[in-house]
């Protein structure tokens, strides 16, 4: 190889929530390793993520990912161009441990450290599929997060719609403790939609309404009284049935909302990405509207890489590094960090 | 030996660099708390001034707990990173025993405590042999009361550090033997002082498993526990 074809490498870190993961990822979109410790069984003892007990598995955990991500990428310290961290939006507690150790790595190996906003890593999952055209509109669900967010050039993020309660995930998951189902339920609810019929006709929140922003709340409530109310006269519901309602309406309000958007703000692609984009009835949806828009493409983010994890983070990293766009060892976590309104949204 | 020593335990942060048995550089601030912003900035300054490079570290020291959790989180993520990621020694000693390590009298029973709210504390009972403090009653969470009763069995003169201010009539009526006055300095981890200690004691073996001394399982953790006795809890993080 010639020096000009030297390969990037950067070492990314995410410790947002409930997963501690390491990535060597070259040229920004080749996955060298990508090792996640993930901690969903400890929280699961307490039917959803409790911030203290993230935080001190991440400490347990995070050394070891370095070591096991490097020797799976073949890599050592030399080699690295770059280390990257979530600095945020996420749980201070948790975000610190990976700010930490990224920090102190860099500083260590005299390596310049690249600080990544979550949502712009759950975006750039979608780079694994194929390089990202811009102007590009994501849509981004989570258990945290549901937001629209339009790109109209590299590293250029802006809110267009977000959720003004609930994020798409968590209804998902208090749906599901109703049911019966442990967090986090996504998964569970989705295969249940798919074996039942939408017999409940629960509301769609704002579907209509002149602006991107989404409401699961209404939808939440509805779901609870019914069931609610199914339990007081002694009727037993089907939780298939109930499953398919729900998740209808969820993705009913999703790609209306998005294709209202996209009609705003034609894009060549719309990403999907986050870890609500792993549900297959939405990704199915998506799939069908877009068929009949002939200007912009679909690019889910790969089912692997839906959930947290550092390959994303090292895949927007690339973009950050090529912008140079750096921080110091002052770097902090920022639990509500956040991309900026699209300056003409109607908020 | 080049050693690099780090305590953010609680309100004040202190970091020492030190070769062998002199110190180079040592701070400590308490004019905030912003730990994740201060340490690292103030580790490559105090390098810096000490003509070192991360690189030419031997050993890092870290006051690992008790204390308040995000900040020997701090401490102790910086600390295993730089061993981990350097390959060197990491030695961890009690915060409380650093605040001991400040009285530099032979024999003398030192009672480090930090306050952790409504009449409880982090607290542990040290004697200083051959300059060293070695714990006579062990670090634990524990009512304030509770800890001066046991303390006050020696029947000895104690020198009481840390928050202990904060519980001076308790003090004054519980301890029948004398309690020096101490400067305001002494309540306070100078980390140079269990930088010069952490060269003789022995590294943390499993650097990558070591995690703070919290002394204290999170509630949502201990309720667990008191309805799942039987429950192992070591395995519940996976990799995938
Ligand atoms: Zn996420």
């Amino acid at each position: 190889m010639s020096p000009t074809e030297k390969r990037n490498l950067i070492l990314a870190f995410e410790s947002s929530c409930d997963e501690t993961s390491v990535a060597v990822i070259e040229d920004g979109h080749k996955i060298l390793s990508n090792i996640v410790a993930t901690q969903i069984k400890s929280h699961q003892r307490f039917g959803g993520v409790v911030p203290e007990v993230a935080s001190r598995h991440h400490i347990e955990e995070v050394t070891l990912c370095i070591k096991d991500a490097l020797a799976e990428a073949e890599v050592g310290y030399d080699d690295l161009d770059a280390v990257a961290v979530t600095y945020g939006p996420g749980l201070v507690g948790a975000l610190l441990i990976g700010v930490t150790a990224a920090k102190t790595v860099a500083f260590a190996h005299n390596l310049p450290l690249i600080p990544v906003n979550h949502m712009a890593g759950h975006i750039y999952a979608a780079r694994y599929v194929e390089p990202i055209e811009f102007p590009a509109l994501a849509l981004l669900v989570s258990g945290g997060h549901t937001e629209l967010v339009y790109m109209p050039a590299e590293n250029q993020f802006e809110i267009i719609g977000e959720t003004r309660d609930d994020a798409a995930g968590e209804a998902y998951d208090k749906v599901g403790r109703v049911m019966g189902v442990n967090y986090p339920a996504g998964k569970t609810v989705d295969e249940w939609a798919h074996q039942g019929k939408d017999t409940f006709k629960f509301p769609r929140a704002m579907e209509k309404d002149d602006n991107f922003d989404f409401s699961f709340s209404g939808l939440k409530s509805a779901f609870i009284n019914t069931t609610h109310h199914a339990d007081q006269i002694g009727e037993t519901l089907s939780k298939q049935d109930l499953s398919a309602s729900f998740q209808q309406a969820v993705v009913d309000v999703l790609a209306e909302k998005t294709k209202h958007a996209l009609a705003d703000y034609p894009v060549h692609q719309l990403i999907l990405a986050g870890g609500v984009a792993a549900n297959k009835g939405l990704r199915e949806r998506l799939e069908r509207d877009l068929q009949r828009n002939p200007t912009t493409h679909l690019v889910k983010a790969p089912l692997k890489l839906c959930g947290d994890n550092a390959a994303m983070i090292g895949a927007f990293a690339y973009v950050a590094y090529q912008h140079g766009v750096f921080a110091d060892a002052t770097l902090n976590a920022d639990p509500s960090l956040e991309f900026d309104w699209a300056a003409d949204s109607v908020k | 030996m080049k050693i690099l020593a780090i305590d953010t335990s609680n309100r004040p942060l202190s970091v020492a660099v030190l070769d062998d048995a002199t110190v180079l550089a040592a701070i400590t601030v308490t004019v905030h708390q912003k730990h994740a912003e201060y340490l690292l900035p103030e580790i490559e300054r105090l390098l810096a001034m000490a003509e070192l490079k991360p690189t030419d570290l031997d050993r890092v020291v870290v006051a690992a707990g008790p204390g308040s959790y995000t900040g020997i989180r701090i401490a102790v993520t910086t600390a295993k990173t730089l061993a981990a990621t350097l390959n060197i020694d990491m030695v961890a000693v009690s915060s409380l025993a650093t605040l001991a390590a400040n009285v530099p009298v032979e024999g003398a029973l030192v009672a480090p405590i930090f306050d952790a709210r409504n009449q409880n504390a982090f607290a542990g009972l040290y004697r200083i042999k051959n300059g060293v403090p070695t714990a006579v009653i062990a670090d634990a969470h524990t009512a304030v009361a509770d800890f001066l009763a046991a303390v006050n069995k020696y029947g000895e003169p104690v020198w009481f550090l840390g928050d202990a201010a904060n519980f001076n009539d308790l003090i004054a009526t519980t301890i029948s033997a004398a309690t020096p006055a101490i400067s305001p300095w002494l309540n306070l981890p100078q980390v140079a002082t269990i930088g010069l200690l952490g060269q003789k004691l022995t590294p943390v073996s499993d650097v990558d498993r070591f995690v703070p001394n919290y002394l204290r399982l999170t509630q949502a953790e201990a309720e667990w526990r008191a309805k799942n006795p039987e429950e192992d809890t070591e395995s519940y993080v996976e990799k995938i």
